[in-house]
């Protein structure tokens, strides 16, 4: 089983109450949260990232129990070894790209050098076609250049699963397109367990092996069965052979 | 003219102690104020901040009342530890800091609640321990808010009087700073040392402001951002 959720949790802001609840287990390596905005699938996958403390139940991710509430598990995020791709990127605008990459790599107090060696480092540069803007700090780089290089900083860390949040919306339409096609192809290649939320049915379309619809903290039952239902009439066509640059 | 030396160089020792043990305590409380919500955080800012709007001398003689002898802390300190702090240039230093402690709390408070959080959370999904998040994410984002707020406190420490003056006295040579030895030359018709005085001070006082003008955080978004 690769994610096994039974969660909780109450999020209180002013006289509003929003419940979150959730049973859900799925075996698919490829898991897309489908939902409107406030349907609370970004503190789902906050919950399973370690940056949100759900209030009762159980969070099992590829074989580890991550929060158990009534054994008093709670790992911390540095210890759950997931990768999060924020929806801005949350690049470090004080470091170049290069650095950024470096981030997790470099242990004590203080930062990477801007020229710090590493293969490490360099393969992932040039996995994402990089190199050319590597000294460069987030703000002079592209959306696409952006996206790449948050990725990059997230895969260097070999991590047991990728959690995508809304990872396309701050892209344009046709940058969209390409970039879905580029990380569905990575994502073949490395093997590494997904976990997609979005507002985006395309995103189901291309990304999702098993799909979680979420309304209003709860499962919403009967997209769901439409999901299905439709992913059975269509079936996800494997990513077509690489043709164009980055890979 | 050895007089105005002492002075000078006793008011730049008061100074800087203060701004050391500022930089230490106004970041301390200024990340702790930044990053943690409780019950009566706006009250204890508000008391944190007093020593900004109060006479001096007032501020002077809630410190020489605490630090005297006669109180539980003072006799506490002598009897345990042999220090006295009142007419000493330690006791100006705490004067000092205590007065300009706002001018670095407050500033690095509004620094460190400017850095994006989700930058810090970043950091911590990659498995980078908090004390590391602090020096290599938060730190480096804030410190030219901070460092303003440093500068200033410098020359808040620098120009001290009222408080210096009821805590440590007016002592030559020991407790005498460059503001205090103005007052007392002026005071004694001795002009020449006053107007020596004067200009050293205030040449320190514009490279210090300017400096801290370079600095302040409204000319780091055009610049690097």
């Amino acid at each position: 089983m690769f994610l096994d959720v039974d969660l909780s949790k109450t999020m209180r802001s002013g006289k509003r109450e929003f419940h979150l609840h959730l049973n859900y287990a799925s075996s698919s390596d490829r898991l897309v949260v489908l939902g409107p905005s406030g349907s609370g699938k970004s503190l789902l996958l906050q919950m399973i990232a370690g940056l949100l403390k759900p209030d009762r139940g159980y969070l099992k991710l590829a074989g580890r129990t991550l929060f158990d509430h009534t054994q008093g598990i709670n790992l911390t995020p540095q210890q759950r070894q997931v990768a999060f791709l924020f929806q801005n990127y949350a690049l470090f605008p004080h470091l170049s790209v290069r650095q950024n990459i470096a981030f997790s790599l470099h242990h004590g107090l203080f930062n990477p050098r801007p020229k710090m060696i590493s293969k490490t480092v360099d393969y992932w540069l040039e996995t994402f076609a990089l190199e050319p803007v590597q000294h460069q700090r987030p703000h002079e780089l592209s959306g696409g250049q952006r996206q790449r290089t948050a990725l990059a900083r997230a895969l260097v860390t070999e991590p047991r699963a990728l959690l995508l949040d809304e990872p396309f919306s701050a892209l344009d339409p046709d940058l969209r397109i390409h970039m879905r096609k580029e990380l569905r192809q990575l994502q073949e290649r490395l093997a590494v367990p997904l976990i997609l939320i979005t507002h985006d049915v395309e995103d189901v379309q291309v990304f999702a092996e098993q799909t979680l619809c979420l309304k209003d903290g709860q499962m919403d039952l009967e997209r769901q069965q439409l999901i299905q239902a439709c992913s059975t009439l269509n079936p996800i066509k494997k990513p077509e052979p690489v043709t164009d640059s980055g890979f | 003219m050895d007089a105005v030396w002492v002075a000078l160089s006793l008011s730049l020792k008061v100074a800087g102690w203060a701004t050391a043990l500022n930089i230490v305590l106004g970041i301390s409380v200024g990340y702790f104020l930044a990053r943690t919500r409780f019950f009566g955080r706006d009250v204890l800012d508000t008391l944190l901040t007093l020593p900004m709007v109060m006479p001096p001398t007032v501020l002077g003689y809630y410190l020489l009342v605490l630090m005297g002898r006669r109180s539980t802390f003072g006799a506490w300190l002598y009897d345990s530890f042999g220090i006295n702090l009142i007419f000493t240039w330690q006791g100006a230093v705490i004067a000092a800091t205590v007065v300009a402690f706002p001018l670095v709390f407050k500033p690095a408070r509004a620094a460190f609640e400017a850095v994006d959080s989700e930058l810090e959370q970043a950091a911590r999904v990659l498995g980078v321990s908090e004390l590391a998040i602090f020096f290599r994410v938060t730190l480096p984002l804030a410190w030219r808010g901070i460092l303003a707020g440093v500068l200033l406190a410098f020359a808040r420490a620098l120009g001290e009087f009222g408080a210096t003056l009821m805590v440590a006295g007016s002592i030559p040579g020991k407790t005498q700073t460059l503001s205090i030895a103005v007052y007392e030359a002026v005071q004694a018709g001795k002009d020449g040392t006053a107007n020596m005085l004067v200009v050293i001070t205030s040449i320190v006082c514009v490279v210090v402001l300017l400096t801290a003008s370079r600095l302040a955080p409204g000319r780091v978004s055009e610049r690097s951002r």
